[in-house]
């Protein structure tokens, strides 16, 4: 990871998000910074406002009050172009992968940089090819994603946002919509990109598995983050952390899942 | 130089709209009737008929849905006369020729939302009733229709609205309904904007206050699980 | 009825009425090329545009749907394009040609439904996508062109072929201001072989053969444009 000594401008912040959805307030003034090759995990029950959260991250929904800096420069999201732009630097994964339905694998990669970045056909095409090549699709470019399994429109998912060359990524429980036997794959292509040195924020229920690769795992609940830290503190024997017990409670209900989970939890 | 389009309105387009206002619902009322009646029979027939029995239901549908309303219109008021069976044959006034090709027309466009319907009905329904007792046509009478009938009548009743709009081809063959009325207003007036635009009016009326209506029905028939899909 | 005499006057009518099928066919494609022109905008106005707009399109979409074709031909060339074209440097544009009246009726009321159509269409799609393509730094405007309008306009075929066989059948009534197409050659060939039967019948074979080949040269360009794993959805 990267050098923890250097006190550097975090690559993305937001101080006091408020968001109100019909009449809840499902954001309740969160705050967070992450610096760069940090990894941030969210976890809580549904509902907490996690996924709402990521959202407001990169103004997909509209925060009602707050500020988001990237590289201690505030958004203007007033401005269509920086919006734009920010977004470009923000990468997304979203847990119901929203693969353009119409488009390959490879065009669902390329069209982005086409579009958006205004690359030329054959640039963007090698561009492509390369990030399918890293999530493992390099042989899947000419499908459509009705002919893909879920995690490999994940995948797919993934080497889009990748393409952008995105500052930091977003993932909103990339693995939820999955089934179990190909929960694996989709990790394992995470795990990589924590490894090599990607800023990410993500909400997942994956305790064990973002426990090995997170900095910091922040708990939601009620549109609060109530407890941050380490995983090892807050998952740590006898902290009575909220954590814990929530992730005590998901581990009895998930049963031979549990295992991993529960020792994640004693971790 | 005219009288200012007030004026023109109150005493003498309201006034003969008013007139055609009736021809039209005297036209309209009975063809929809007409239509839903062999609309539920065409479509029973296409779902459980014989075969023989399916197969000129669907000729009969295609026909009428395959070719312009005008030009059966004009079928059943010019050409039917020419059609003599025996030394017989039917001549039929501007009103009933207009009424006939309504219903008959219409009733191959509600047989489809019928069909519809009672293909939505699982099999399962019949054979419940079956199991009771009941004979098929109990069956299909008492408990599949009356659910394919809910399921059917957002399309029916788009297709009356459609009928009222339709039924301005009646004064093509002479009927003085709305349509035909206006026509004969703007020609001894030589107020076409007017009485056209007028016209138009008379007819979002009807059309808007015909659609609350079958909304009201609809409301009123509606059972959980048969809820018009929002769209 | 003579059947031969009938057959007879059925076969020696056909050229003339077949030369009603180009005017016919000018009906129908300058009204579908100017329903889709309208409506593809409209039916994005209607989604996506603030809510004066969306109330704007609601109400030409009301208005264009609820007053008869027929009636719509008489306001716009009784009315509206006969006034029009005596007002000065108007004249001499063809506005009060009983073919451009027509046109125009049929495109602007396809437009209305085309509209629908695509609206269907559009929200059918998951919201997903919209958010996707935004996430990837797209604008509203990119996201519609690259994302939205090429999945919509698929699924928005089979509802087109369905306005193809409604705007061949209403573009019939054209006849009624004097556009020559197949329904006013029927009538006149009629009132003066006074064999209504027949003409009504050879009339009804070319409207059907019509919708027959429209309906089937949709199906084929559905086919063509098809992805792979989409589903055909049912008329909207």
């Amino acid at each position: 990871m990267s050098d923890a000594t250097k006190p550097a401008v975090p690559i993305l912040e937001a101080r006091n998000l408020i968001k109100t959805l019909g009449g809840n307030r499902v954001l309740d003034s969160v705050s967070l910074a992450i610096g760069r090759g940090k990894v941030k995990v969210l976890i809580g029950p549904s509902g907490a406002g996690k996924s709402t959260l990521l959202q407001c991250l990169n103004f997909l929904l509209p925060p009602d009050s707050g500020q988001i800096l990237l590289e201690g420069r505030e958004i203007d999201k007033k401005s269509k172009k920086e919006l734009c732009s920010f977004r470009q630097q923000v990468g997304m994964i979203f847990q119901d992968f929203n693969l353009f339905d119409h488009l390959s694998a490879l065009e669902n990669v390329r069209v982005a940089l086409m579009k958006v970045k205004g690359m030329g056909k054959l640039d963007a095409t090698e561009r492509a090819v390369a990030e399918l090549k890293r999530v493992g699709l390099a042989d899947k470019a000419s499908l459509y994603p009705a002919n893909l399994s879920g995690g490999q429109k994940q995948r797919v998912a993934i080497a889009r946002a990748l393409a952008m060359d995105p500052k930091i990524m977003l993932l909103d429980e990339p693995t939820s919509a999955l089934d179990p036997e190909l929960i694996g794959e989709v990790l394992s292509v995470i795990r990589d990109l924590a490894q090599g040195g990607m800023t990410m924020i993500m909400a997942t229920h994956q305790i064990s598995f973002s426990a090995s690769l997170a900095d910091e795992f922040m708990f939601m609940e009620k549109g609060r983050v109530v407890e941050h830290g380490s995983p090892a503190e807050l998952l740590g024997k006898g902290s009575g952390s909220r954590t814990q017990a929530f992730c005590a409670k998901i581990s009895e209900l998930t049963g031979e899942a549990g295992d991993g989970e529960a020792g994640a939890c004693r971790l | 130089m005219s009288t200012p389009y007030f004026e023109f309105l109150r005493a003498e387009l309201a006034p003969g709209l008013l007139e055609g206002l009736w021809t039209s619902v005297l036209v309209i009322v009975p063809s929809a009737l007409l239509g839903v009646v062999i609309g539920i029979t065409a479509g029973v027939l296409r779902v459980y008929g014989a075969k023989p029995v399916r197969w000129l239901a669907d000729c009969y549908v295609s026909l009428f849905r395959g070719t312009p309303l005008v030009v059966q219109v004009f079928f059943w008021y010019f050409a039917l006369p020419y059609i003599k069976i025996g030394g017989w044959s039917l001549v039929l006034d501007p009103i009933e020729a207009a009424i006939l090709a309504f219903g008959m027309c219409s009733g191959a466009y509600q047989s489809e939302y019928i069909r519809g319907g009672l293909n939505s009905i699982k099999r399962g329904q019949i054979r419940a009733a079956l199991a009771l007792g009941m004979t098929t046509r109990q069956a299909v009478t008492s408990i599949v229709l009356p659910q394919a009938f809910r399921r059917a009548l957002p399309g029916c009743g788009n297709e009356i609205i459609y009928l009222i709009k339709y039924s301005s081809l009646a004064s093509i063959i002479t009927v003085n309904e709305l349509t035909g009325t206006a026509t004969t207003i703007a020609k001894n007036t030589w107020r076409n904007i007017e009485v056209f635009c007028t016209l138009g009016v008379y007819y979002l009326a009807l059309v808007t206050i015909a659609a609350w209506l079958l909304r009201l029905a609809e409301d009123a028939l509606s059972v959980p699980g048969f809820e018009r899909p929002r769209t | 009825m003579d059947f031969s005499v009938a057959f007879n006057a059925a076969r020696d009518s056909l050229p003339y009425m077949l030369g009603g099928v180009g005017w016919t066919a000018g009906l129908i494609c300058g009204s579908m090329l100017l329903g889709l022109a309208l409506g593809v905008p409209l039916s994005v106005l209607q989604v996506y545009g603030p809510k004066p707009v969306r109330r704007a399109v609601s109400l030409y979409v009301w208005l264009f749907r609820g007053i008869p074709i027929l009636v719509q031909l008489y306001i716009f060339y009784f009315g509206l394009l006969a006034w029009l074209s005596q007002l000065p440097g108007l004249t001499d544009i063809g506005l009060d040609s009983p073919f451009t009246a027509a046109v125009l009726v049929l495109g602007l009321t396809s437009s209305a439904y085309q509209s629908q159509i695509f609206r269907g269409a559009i929200q059918s799609l998951p919201g997903g996508q919209l958010k996707a393509a935004r996430a990837l730094g797209m604008t509203d405007a990119q996201a519609i062109r690259t994302v939205i309008l090429p999945q919509a306009l698929r699924l928005s075929i089979p509802g087109w072929s369905n306005e193809y066989s409604i705007l061949l059948k209403d573009s019939a009534l054209a006849f009624t201001i004097g556009v020559v197409e197949i329904m006013a050659r029927m009538r006149s060939i009629a009132s003066t072989t006074h064999e209504p039967v027949s003409m009504a019948f050879v009339a009804g074979i070319i409207f059907f053969a019509l919708t027959w080949v429209g309906v089937k040269g949709l199906s084929l360009l559905e086919n063509k444009v098809r992805i792979a794993g989409y589903t055909r959805q049912g008329a909207v």
